[in-house]
C-alpha cells in the first residue's frame, strides 16, 4: 500500500523527530509547571515570542546562540510574569495565560513589524539558524543513519533534556520539593518547603523550555519567524505532557505520537486529499489520545475501588 | 458622687448597627468592583498611549488619531457600532459558557462557522429571501452550538478538560470552514480568494445610512435582552447561576448539575455561531476571512470586563470596539499597527483577574467604616 | 519518684475576633515518658489547645513553659525546632511520593547535586528501627494502609526531634489490629523517654494506654486526673453535660406508620475501613428521631446514604412513598418529601455568594408555583422570601443581600426557612444548632416540634447533648459505626448514662436495641 510506501522512506521518519523536537521542548515545559501545582496556558504565546526574539537576538549579533539565549530569557521572564500574577495578586491562571496569548499573537506582530515593515515574516532579518550535526559513524547506518544524523542541535538538545529532565525532577531535592508542592500544599510547607518560591523555581524552569521550543521553531525547524508559527504547539503539549503523565520519558513518547502525526500530514499531501484535513490530523489525534487517556484514568480509579471493596473487605474487617 | 451615664445598647440597636454595617460594606464592595475595572482600562490605555509615544515620530497626532479618531466622522462612528456588534455576540457566549466555571474557548471558531453555515444557507437556499434569513440564523446558532457541545460532551463521558479539547476544536473546525472556502463554495473567477456571493437580497438592511450600521444591531440587543432574561428571570437560569457559584450546593439542592453545565457551553457558544451568521449578513456578500477573524478572543476580554452580567456586555463590547477602531485609524494615518491593541487587552485581563488588586485596599475601607458605624450606632 | 515536668501550658485563654471563646484557663501539664489523654467532646476546646502548643493559633493570654523555660510559639515550624511534633487526623502526605520521600522532604541528604535516595533510606530504616515501626521506605504512599500511613507521620515528627507527640484522635481511622500495633508502639516511644498527649474520645482506649489525663469541658479545664484512679464512669461525668439546661414544652409525641426505614447498611470510607457497620432503624411519622454520638462515629456517612449524596453502600434504605424502581437522587428524595439541613452549613447548605433570596428557593425553584410558563414567577418568589424572613426573624436589611454577609446563626435560619418550609414527610436535620447562639437554636427547635405535630418524621443528628435530650422523642446513640443503645423515652435517659453510651463505655445488646426498627 503506498503508506507503507511513505513507512519505509527514512525521511518520513527524520521528519518525526524533526516535528516531535518543539513540542517535545513545550510538553516538558507543560509537565514542569503542572508538577509545581500550576497549569501553564502560556506556553503557546512564549513561544511565540521566544522564536521572535531568537531571531532577534540572532539577527542582532549575528550569532544563533546568542538568539537562543534572548528566547529562554523572554520564556523565563513571561513564565515568572504568570507566577507573580497567580500567585501573589490572586489571578486566575488560566486568566492571566490567555492574556500572554494575546499579546503574543499581536505584540509579535507589532515587534516585527517595527523592525522589518513587514507583518508577516522576518525574512528581512538575516538572523543565523542554529547548526545542524551530522553525526560521524551514526550517519554511516543505512537507513538509521538517515533517520538520526543531520539534525539541527536542538533536536539532539531535546531528547537529552529528556534525561535532564528526568534527573532533575526525581533524583534531586529540587525536584521532591517541586512535586511536593504540586501534591500536597500543606505537606510541604508543614516540614518547611518555602512553597511560593519553588513554584516560581518550577515556572521559571517552565519558561526556560518554552524558550527552547520557540528558539528551535525560528532557528532550526524554519529559518524565519512568520505570523501563527506554533499553530497551537504550546496548547498540543499540555495534552501530551497529561497523555505522557507528567513525567520526561512519558511525554517523550507521547510527543514523539504527535510528531508521528505531523509528519504523516506533511506526507500525505501528494494524495488527493484536501490540505486542510491533513493539518486537522496532530490537532484530531490529540483530541482522541487526550480522551482516552482521561477515559482510562477515570474508571481505573472506579475499578479499583470496586476490586478493593469487593477483595479486601474480609481482610480489614477481620483484623 | 455622680456616675457617668452609661448609655444602653438595646438588641434591637445592635442588630439595626450590624444591619448597617452590611449595607455599608455591600456598597463598598460595588464600589471597588467599580474602581477595579476603571482603573484597569485606564492603566491599560496609558501603557499604550506611552508605547506610541515612544514609537511615534508625532505622538500627539497619533495619540490623537487613536482616542478622538473614531468621533471624527459619522462613518468611523459607525465603525465602532458595527465592530461591537459581533463582539457583543462573543461575548455573551463566552460570559454563558464562564458562570459554569467551565473553560470552553470553542466561541471563537463556533463564530467562524456559523459565518460560514450561513454564507452557504445564503447561497443555496431555495427560499425567500426572510424565509434564508431566519433560516440562516438558525443554522449558524446550531452549528456554533454543537462546536460548544463536543468539548462539554468529552469532558463528562471521559473525563477529559475542556480547555484543551475546546482549544484543540478551535483549529479543527477553522481549517474544516478553510477546507469548505477553498474547495466548496470558492469562486473561481473571482481574482482573490472568496467565496461566491449569497442570492439577492440576503443581507440585513442598513440602519443608519452613511454607515454600514445594520439590522443585525438590532438583533444584537434582542439577544443580550434574551439572555439578560433568560439568566436572571427563568428557573433555567437560575439553575445556571446556582451550579456556578457552588456547585455542591445545587448538587445538594436537587439540582441536576451535568446537563445545566453542558447546555450551557452549548447554547453560549451557540451564540457567538449566531452571531458568525449575523455579521455574514449584515456586512457582507461573500464569505473572505481566510483566517478565523478572533473575535472568540474579544470575547473573553468582553466577558472579564462585564463581570459575569450580561446587561454589560454591549457597553464592554463598545468599549473594546472603540479601541479597535481607533487603532485602525492609527495604522491608517500613521505606521504604527493596530496590533498595539493586543497590550491593551492583555492588561485588562491581568489586571481584572488579579483579586488582589486593590484588596487592600478594599480591606481597609471595610475595617474603617466597620468601625465607624459601630461606634455612630450608639447614639 | 516523681518525674519530669516537660511541658506546662498555664491559664490558656483563647477567644476568637467573632467573640467565641474556645479556651478559658485551660492547664496541661506533661510528664517525661507519659502518655497524657486530653479528653473533651467536640467543641471542648482541646483541638484549639493544641493548635496553641503547635504553633497554629496564638493564645489570647497565658504561658507554654518548656522545659521551665517560657516559650512563645509562633509557628509550626518553631514548634518542630522545640521538639514538638503533631499527627493531624487528617495527614498531611503526599501520596504520590515514598515513604521516604515524605519523610526526609525538606531536610534532604544530598551526594553533589542529587539527592542521596540511599541516605534517605538509610535514615528512614534507622529510626524505623529504633522505635520499632515496620515502614517500607520506597513504597508510594498511597499504596499503604490507613495504619501505615500513620507511621509515616509519626516517623516524620520523629525523624525531626520531636520529644513531645501531639496525636489527634488517632485511633478514629484505624481497624482494631492497627491499633493494637500503635498502642504497643506508643509504649515504646514512652519507654524512650518521648511524651505523647493522646487526644480522644474514647474512653476504653484511654484507660488502656493512657497514664494521665486532662479533661476539658466546653473550653474550660476541668483537672488533671491519674487514670488508673479514675473511673470512666467519672471521666464521663466530668466531659459530657449540659451548660444549660433547656427544658422543651412539647406534647407526647403520636407516631405512626414509618416513613424512613434503614436496613443493614454498611458503609465503606475511601481506605476501605467500615464505617458503617450493619445499622437498622427507622423514623416514624410524628416522631422525633434522635441519633446522639461524639462525630466522628459514622454519623455523617450515615446521613449522606440516606440523604442521596452517597451512593455506594449495602444495605437498603426505604422512604414511604418512594418505590424500588426510582432511582435514588437527590432530586427524586426531595420530590417524594425528604428534606435536609445539613452539617457542613457552608459546603451543602447555603451557597455563599447567592443573595437571601435565591438560597431560599434553591428547592422548589422548578415548581409550578413559581414559575409562569418560561419566565419566574417574581411576585411569588419575592412574597415567599419576604415571608419566611419575617417567619424565621432572619436578621437582614434585605432579601438580597448575600448570604455571606450574615452571621451564622442567620446563615442557619435560612437553611432552615428552606427547609422546614415545604410539605414533607421526613426531615433529616444534621447538627442543625451547632455553633449558633442560644435565640435561634431554641426557635428552631421549637419548629422541629411544630413539624413533628404536623406528623412529620424528623431525624435528628446531634453531638449537643442537651439537644438530643430535649428534643427527640426516642434516641439512639452510635459509636464506631453502630448503635450502642436505644431509647424508647428520651426523658428516661440521664446525661450520665448517655455519656456512657457515647463513650464507648456501654454498649447494649441487639435485643435491647431491636425495638427501634419497629
Amino acid at each position: 500500500m503506498e503508506l507503507l510506501e511513505i513507512f519505509a522512506n527514512p525521511s518520513f521518519w527524520f521528519g518525526v523527530l524533526r516535528a516531535t523536537t518543539p513540542i517535545l521542548f513545550a510538553a516538558m515545559a507543560a509537565l514542569i509547571a503542572s508538577r509545581a501545582g500550576i497549569t501553564n496556558l502560556a506556553i503557546e504565546g512564549i513561544m511565540s515570542f521566544g522564536a521572535l526574539f531568537a531571531v532577534i537576538g540572532s539577527w542582532l549579533t549575528q550569532n544563533a546562540w546568542i538568539g537562543l539565549m534572548t528566547s529562554i530569557i523572554v520564556g523565563i521572564i513571561l513564565a515568572l510574569f504568570l507566577a507573580y500574577f497567580h500567585l501573589k495578586m490572586k489571578a486566575d491562571e488560566i486568566m492571566v495565560a490567555i492574556a500572554i496569548n494575546l499579546l503574543a499573537t499581536g505584540g509579535t506582530i507589532f515587534i516585527l513589524f517595527m523592525l522589518t515593515g513587514d507583518k508577516s515574516t522576518s525574512a528581512a532579518l538575516n538572523s543565523v539558524v542554529l547548526p545542524t550535526i551530522s553525526i560521524p559513524i551514526i550517519r554511516s547506518i543505512p537507513f538509521l543513519g538517515q533517520v538520526l544524523s543531520g539534525h539541527n542541535v536542538l533536536v539532539y538538545i531535546a531528547f537529552i533534556m529528556v534525561f535532564v529532565m528526568h534527573y532533575l525532577l526525581f533524583k534531586t531535592p529540587l525536584g521532591l520539593r517541586i512535586r511536593s508542592v504540586g501534591g500536597n500544599e500543606h505537606a510541604a510547607e508543614s516540614v518547611g518547603v518555602f512553597v511560593h518560591k519553588t513554584k516560581y523555581i518550577g515556572l521559571a524552569l517552565s519558561g526556560m523550555l518554552a524558550g527552547f521550543a520557540g528558539a528551535y521553531m525560528s532557528l532550526g525547524y524554519m529559518t524565519v519567524f512568520t505570523r501563527g508559527m506554533v499553530a497551537g504547539r504550546g496548547f498540543i503539549a499540555l495534552a501530551a505532557a497529561n497523555v505522557g503523565g507528567r513525567a520526561p520519558i512519558g511525554s517523550m513518547f507521547s510527543s514523539m505520537l504527535f510528531g508521528f502525526f505531523d509528519s504523516l500530514g506533511n506526507n500525505l499531501q501528494r494524495f488527493s486529499i484536501p490540505n486542510e484535513f491533513i493539518y486537522m490530523i496532530p490537532y484530531i489525534a490529540t483530541i482522541v489520545m487526550f480522551a482516552y487517556f482521561s477515559h482510562r484514568r477515570m474508571t481505573e480509579k472506579k475499578r479499583v475501588n470496586k476490586k478493593l471493596a469487593k477483595g479486601q473487605i474480609s481482610e480489614e474487617e477481620l483484623a | 458622687m455622680k456616675f457617668p451615664k452609661i448609655k444602653r445598647v438595646t438588641k434591637e440597636q445592635k442588630v439595626e448597627k450590624q444591619l448597617n454595617i452590611t449595607k455599608e460594606v455591600r456598597k463598598i464592595e460595588q464600589r471597588f468592583e467599580f474602581l477595579r475595572i476603571g482603573l484597569a482600562l485606564i492603566i491599560a490605555l496609558s501603557v499604550v498611549l506611552f508605547i506610541i509615544a515612544l514609537v511615534s515620530d508625532d505622538p500627539l497626532f497619533a495619540i490623537r488619531e487613536m482616542l478622538l479618531g473614531p468621533f471624527s466622522s459619522l462613518r468611523r462612528m459607525g465603525n465602532v457600532i458595527e465592530a461591537a456588534i459581533p463582539i457583543t455576540f462573543t461575548g455573551l457566549a463566552i460570559t454563558m459558557v464562564f458562570k459554569t466555571h467551565r473553560f470552553n474557548l470553542a466561541a471563537d471558531s463556533a463564530f467562524y462557522l456559523g459565518a460560514m453555515v450561513t454564507l452557504m444557507v445564503g447561497m443555496y437556499s431555495p427560499l425567500p429571501p426572510y424565509a434564508t434569513i431566519v433560516i440562516g440564523l438558525i443554522a449558524g446558532f446550531i452549528a456554533g452550538g454543537i462546536v460548544g457541545f463536543i468539548p462539554a460532551l468529552i469532558n463528562f463521558k471521559f473525563g477529559a478538560n475542556e480547555l484543551v479539547v475546546s482549544l484543540m476544536l478551535n483549529y479543527i473546525v477553522s481549517f474544516y470552514v478553510k477546507y469548505l472556502l477553498n474547495y466548496v463554495v470558492r469562486d473561481p473567477y473571482s481574482a482573490s480568494l472568496q467565496s461566491y456571493p449569497m442570492q439577492e437580497g440576503i443581507n440585513l438592511g442598513n440602519l443608519v445610512s452613511g454607515t454600514r450600521i445594520h439590522y443585525g444591531l438590532i438583533l444584537m440587543v434582542i439577544v443580550v435582552i434574551v439572555a439578560f432574561i433568560v439568566l436572571y428571570k427563568t428557573k433555567w437560569g437560575y439553575a445556571l447561576r446556582m451550579t456556578g457559584l457552588n456547585e455542591k450546593f445545587s448538587k445538594y439542592s436537587g439540582i441536576k448539575v451535568a446537563g445545566v453545565v453542558m447546555l450551557a457551553q452549548a447554547i453560549g457558544t451557540g451564540i457567538a455561531g449566531f452571531g458568525g451568521a449575523v455579521e455574514m449578513m449584515g456586512l457582507y456578500t461573500r464569505f473572505r476571512w481566510l483566517e478565523s477573524p478572533g473575535y472568540g478572543w474579544d470575547g473573553v476580554i468582553i466577558a472579564t470586563l462585564a463581570r459575569g452580567n450580561p446587561a454589560a456586555v454591549p457597553f464592554a463590547a463598545l468599549f473594546l470596539a472603540y479601541i479597535r477602531t481607533g487603532a485602525d485609524i492609527l495604522n491608517r494615518t500613521t505606521n504604527i499597527p493596530a496590533e498595539i491593541i493586543s497590550l491593551v487587552q492583555a492588561i485588562i485581563i491581568t489586571l481584572i483577574a488579579a483579586q488582589a488588586f486593590l484588596s487592600k485596599q478594599k480591606q481597609k475601607q471595610i475595617v474603617k467604616t466597620s468601625t465607624v458605624v459601630e461606634q455612630a450606632g450608639g447614639q | 519518684m516523681p518525674k519530669e515536668v516537660v511541658l506546662e501550658m498555664k491559664d490558656i485563654t483563647k477567644v476568637y475576633p467573632n467573640g467565641v471563646v474556645a479556651n478559658e484557663n485551660a492547664n496541661l501539664k506533661l510528664h517525661h515518658s507519659e502518655i497524657h489523654a486530653l479528653l473533651g467532646e467536640n467543641g471542648a476546646g482541646k483541638s484549639t489547645l493544641m493548635k496553641i502548643l503547635f504553633g497554629i493559633e496564638h493564645p489570647t493570654s497565658g504561658d507554654i513553659f518548656l522545659h521551665g523555660e517560657n516559650v512563645k510559639i509562633k509557628s509550626p515550624l518553631q514548634a518542630i525546632e522545640l521538639g514538638i511534633g503533631m499527627v493531624h487526623q487528617h495527614f498531611m502526605l503526599d501520596e504520590k511520593l515514598t515513604v521516604a520521600e515524605n519523610i526526609i522532604l525538606g531536610m534532604e541528604p544530598k551526594k553533589g547535586l542529587s539527592l542521596d535516595f540511599k541516605k534517605a533510606e538509610q535514615m528512614v530504616r534507622d529510626i524505623s528501627e529504633k522505635y520499632n515501626f515496620k515502614v517500607e521506605p520506597n513504597k508510594l504512599v498511597m499504596d499503604l494502609s490507613v495504619g501505615k500511613k500513620q507511621k509515616v507521620e509519626i516517623l516524620k515528627a520523629l525523624i525531626r526531634g520531636a520529644k513531645i507527640l501531639i496525636l489527634d484522635e488517632p485511633t478514629a481511622v484505624l481497624t482494631p489490629q492497627e491499633t493494637v500495633e500503635l498502642f504497643e508502639q506508643l509504649n515504646i516511644l514512652k519507654d524512650q523517654g518521648h511524651s505523647i498527649v493522646f487526644i480522644s474520645h474514647k474512653l476504653k482506649e484511654v484507660k488502656e494506654i493512657c497514664d494521665r489525663a486532662t479533661v476539658m469541658r466546653l473550653g474550660h479545664y476541668q483537672g488533671e486526673y491519674e487514670v488508673k484512679n479514675i473511673s470512666v464512669a467519672e471521666i464521663s461525668k466530668l466531659m459530657v453535660g449540659r451548660d444549660v439546661v433547656r427544658n422543651i414544652e412539647k406534647k407526647p409525641s403520636k407516631p405512626k406508620n414509618i416513613a424512613l426505614k434503614v436496613e443493614n447498611l454498611r458503609v465503606l470510607n475511601d481506605e476501605l475501613k467500615v464505617v458503617v457497620k450493619d445499622v437498622n432503624f427507622a423514623v416514624k411519622k410524628g416522631q422525633i428521631l434522635g441519633i446522639a454520638g461524639v462525630e466522628g462515629n459514622g454519623q455523617r456517612e450515615l446521613i449522606d446514604c440516606i440523604t442521596g449524596l452517597e451512593s455506594e453502600y449495602q444495605g437498603k434504605i426505604s422512604l414511604e412513598g418512594m418505590d424500588k424502581d426510582i432511582k435514588v437522587n437527590v432530586k427524586n428524595l426531595r420530590e417524594h418529601g425528604m428534606n435536609h439541613i445539613p452539617e457542613d452549613r457552608l459546603t451543602y447548605g447555603v451557597s455563599a455568594e447567592a443573595s437571601i433570596s435565591d438560597n431560599i428557593i434553591a428547592n422548589r425553584y422548578d415548581k409550578k408555583e413559581y414559575n409562569k410558563n418560561v419566565l419566574q414567577n417574581r411576585k411569588k418568589i419575592v412574597g415567599l422570601s419576604e415571608e419566611l424572613i419575617k417567619q424565621y426573624q432572619i436578621k437582614t436589611d434585605s432579601k438580597d443581600t448575600l448570604v455571606r454577609m450574615l452571621s451564622g446563626g442567620n446563615m442557619q435560619k435560612v437553611v432552615a426557612a428552606r427547609e422546614m418550609s415545604t410539605d414533607m414527610k421526613v426531615l433529616i436535620a444534621d447538627q442543625p444548632t451547632r455553633g449558633i447562639d442560644v435565640g435561634t437554636a431554641a426557635f428552631i427547635h421549637d419548629r422541629i416540634v411544630e413539624l413533628r405535630d404536623q406528623d412529620v418524621a424528623v431525624l435528628l443528628v446531634s453531638a449537643d447533648i442537651n439537644e438530643v435530650l430535649e428534643v427527640s422523642d426516642s434516641l439512639i446513640v452510635m459509636y464506631e459505626g453502630e448503635i450502642a443503645a436505644y431509647f424508647e423515652e428520651s426523658k428516661s435517659v440521664s446525661e450520665e448514662e448517655l455519656g456512657l453510651y457515647m463513650l464507648g463505655i456501654k454498649k447494649m445488646s441487639s435485643e435491647e436495641i431491636k425495638g427501634v426498627s419497629q
